[in-house]
């Protein structure tokens, strides 16, 4: 231990008494690596200021908050704003949206790379191997702005690709982007293209570390390949497909904001409002900090129920949770 | 030693792997080789659909709409600045909590994990945010495109990982001995021995900061401040091309065609900085991932 070197203090504190000499001993050692805490004291601030102070001003969800008197000084005006929230017209319509999207993104989402990674570690190296990853990781690099845009071009009515192909078989021109009920799709299809080789990454490194020696034995009693992967592969990356899902639901409710935005439009807001939206249209348009704040906080909560949720479950399943 | 045939069953297996490789092979990069071969066509051939695969009438008409536009350059400019400076300032601070948090020596650590993975599963939303950096006095600065997000929680994993398995706790108390202070110990000896962490977070934090568009949606207003990514918002989604973009086009279709045609070449502009580092931080880039995979 490093601590040998200062042995001989240590020694003489704990003659004087022992009590004294864990907390000196403790107190020795900050003292030891004062310069650490220098260094650390910068980022610390940051997460005090930019993540703590946020969840201190929580508050106002639960107040009236007026210009004059700030956040501390605004009077407490109870649960006000969630009851306004609970009895809103698009409550339902809000909570119906986003648990769909999530649910939808997270079915059709969290599978596909997994799916992808297993094949991929089929197939021998080899060139074609590595084209399919270096192109599928590709897209992740793409922003929201330009992945959106994206998809306005080509689902265009008569000026996209997608209506060309239509046309071009004989059938009629379709408003993609204008109807309520293909947001949904849009939405989930547009990013599995975008995140499906990225996510997959994780499990091609894990799946890379399989013990060979497994393949030979279950080879030599004649197991199929379909089988190799049901009994070995799958197990092998259990613990991060575990890992991975605790993580996503606790975004379940989180489910991007900068996409939908971008995405939403007059034709297919019936389907694309959700809470994230919903809160930053209120509260920083038309400036009803207190209502939005409650608003969020509601999301905030349940999002926080979900991942610990989560956690409990996949501890008691697997034995392994993420904390 | 003769090699032994896999069963039919198998090989069929394989086979059908292969396809579906194939298809999505096909399926991600049809879209990206559309844009680029629609970039260099002609706005004509654009608008009718005629582009397949190969530009057809190659133009370059598209590219010089696009760099005739100020508001092009302007968010150009300060997105560049917005990353570099932005990239800058996440990974000093990311090694600077990152480090201390790696020693098993360092007391308090627990405790300071702790308040890290808390702000990971709650937050205090949107509006409490604002009011924060708003409070702060940084609305419609550039600080708030480089401050707010500064830290990201994943990183500091990453990076927290990637010292406890490089720097081994017996090289600290060598240098220890000889009387090397800590600081001295981060700079000559931890930083040299972290370019594969130095650079994996400065490409993560790169590439965030290129893309990010939210922040400058809420924080700024001054339209000379505007990144990249806001520009490209008002040109692509919300179709609002100024007429100066429109030289001597006269006909509704040709109109059409020149819009269309500008964006596909913006869309190719925009994600040029970022692609063109790609192929040369591949390798770190997937490193970076496997490091986060590791549960610190």
């Amino acid at each position: 231990m490093s601590d040998r070197s200062n042995a001989p203090t240590a020694a003489g504190i704990r003659i004087a008494s022992p009590g004294r000499a864990i907390r000196s001993g403790t107190l020795r050692k900050m003292r030891r690596h004062w310069q650490l805490y220098i260094v650390i004291a910068l980022p610390l601030l940051y997460f005090l200021l930019f993540k703590y102070v946020p969840i201190l001003g929580i508050q106002i969800a639960f107040k009236d908050l007026n210009a004059k008197q700030g956040i501390w000084g605004s009077p407490w005006a109870g649960f006000k704003h969630f009851e306004a929230f609970f009895h809103h017209p698009s409550f339902w319509t809000l909570i119906k949206n986003t648990v769909f999207l999530s649910l939808y993104s997270l079915a059709v989402g969290f599978p596909a790379p997994i799916l992808l990674a297993l094949m991929l570690n089929e197939l021998k190296n080899g060139l074609f191997k590595r084209a399919v990853q270096m192109i599928t990781y590709a897209p992740y690099f793409i922003s929201t702005v330009v992945m959106v845009s994206m998809i306005l071009l080509f689902l265009a009515p008569r000026t996209g690709v997608i209506d060309h192909i239509r046309t071009a078989f004989g059938f009629g021109s379709i408003n993609y982007i204008g109807q309520a009920s293909m947001f949904s799709s849009i939405f989930v299809l547009s990013d599995v293209w975008q995140y499906m080789g990225y996510s997959a990454i994780i499990y091609i490194a894990a799946l890379a570390g399989v013990n060979p020696q497994l393949y030979e034995a279950a080879k030599l009693d004649g197991a199929s390949r379909l089988q190799k992967i049901i009994r070995i592969d799958l197990p092998s990356i259990m613990p991060i497909m575990v890992l991975l899902l605790v993580l996503n639901m606790g975004q379940l409710l989180n489910i991007g904001f900068e996409k939908v935005y971008l995405m939403q439009n007059p034709l297919n807001v019936s389907a694309s409002e959700i809470i994230s939206t919903y809160v930053y249209k209120v509260g920083l348009i038309q400036a009803n900090y207190s209502f939005s704040a409650a608003v969020g906080l509601f999301n905030s909560l349940i999002n926080l129920a979900l991942i610990l949720l989560a956690n409990f479950g996949a501890r008691r399943i697997t034995g392994s949770g993420l904390f | 030693m003769k090699k032994i045939r896999e069963p039919l069953s198998d090989r069929v297996f394989l086979a059908c792997i292969y396809v579906i490789l194939f298809a999505i092979l096909v399926i991600v990069l049809y879209p990206l080789v559309y844009i680029v071969s629609s970039s260099f066509s002609s706005p004509q051939a654009v608008v009718a659909g005629r582009v397949w695969l190969l530009p057809v009438e190659p133009s370059l008409k598209g590219y010089t709409a696009v760099l005739n536009n100020p508001r092009v350059w302007s968010g150009y400019g300060n997105s560049l600045f917005y990353m570099a400076a932005g990239t800058f300032i996440s990974v000093l601070l990311t090694i600077a909590i990152a480090y201390p948090l790696s020693k098993r020596s360092f007391h308090g650590r627990t405790v300071l994990m702790y308040l890290l993975i808390v702000t990971m599963i709650f937050s205090g939303g949107l509006i409490p945010y604002y009011m924060t950096v708003k409070s702060l006095g940084l609305i419609d600065t550039r600080w708030a495109l480089l401050l707010p997000q500064a830290i990201a929680v994943w990183q500091v994993f990453v990076a927290k990982t990637f010292f406890q398995e490089t720097i081994p706790e017996e090289l600290n108390e060598a240098a220890d001995i000889d009387g090397c202070s800590d600081l001295r110990f981060l700079w000559s000896v931890v930083i040299p021995l972290s370019k594969p962490i130095v650079a994996v977070l400065a490409l993560m934090y790169a590439i965030a900061a290129w893309n990010a568009y939210f922040d400058a949606l809420i924080f700024l207003k001054s339209a000379n401040l505007y990144p990249l990514q806001l520009i490209l918002r008002e040109i692509l989604i919300q179709n609002s091309v100024d007429n100066s973009m429109m030289v001597d086009v006269r006909t509704m279709e040709a109109r059409q065609g020149m819009k269309d045609l500008l964006k596909f070449s913006l869309i190719v502009v925009s994600s040029l900085p970022v692609l063109l580092i790609y192929p040369f931080v591949q390798k770190y880039f997937v490193k970076g991932v496997m490091i986060g995979s590791l549960k610190g």
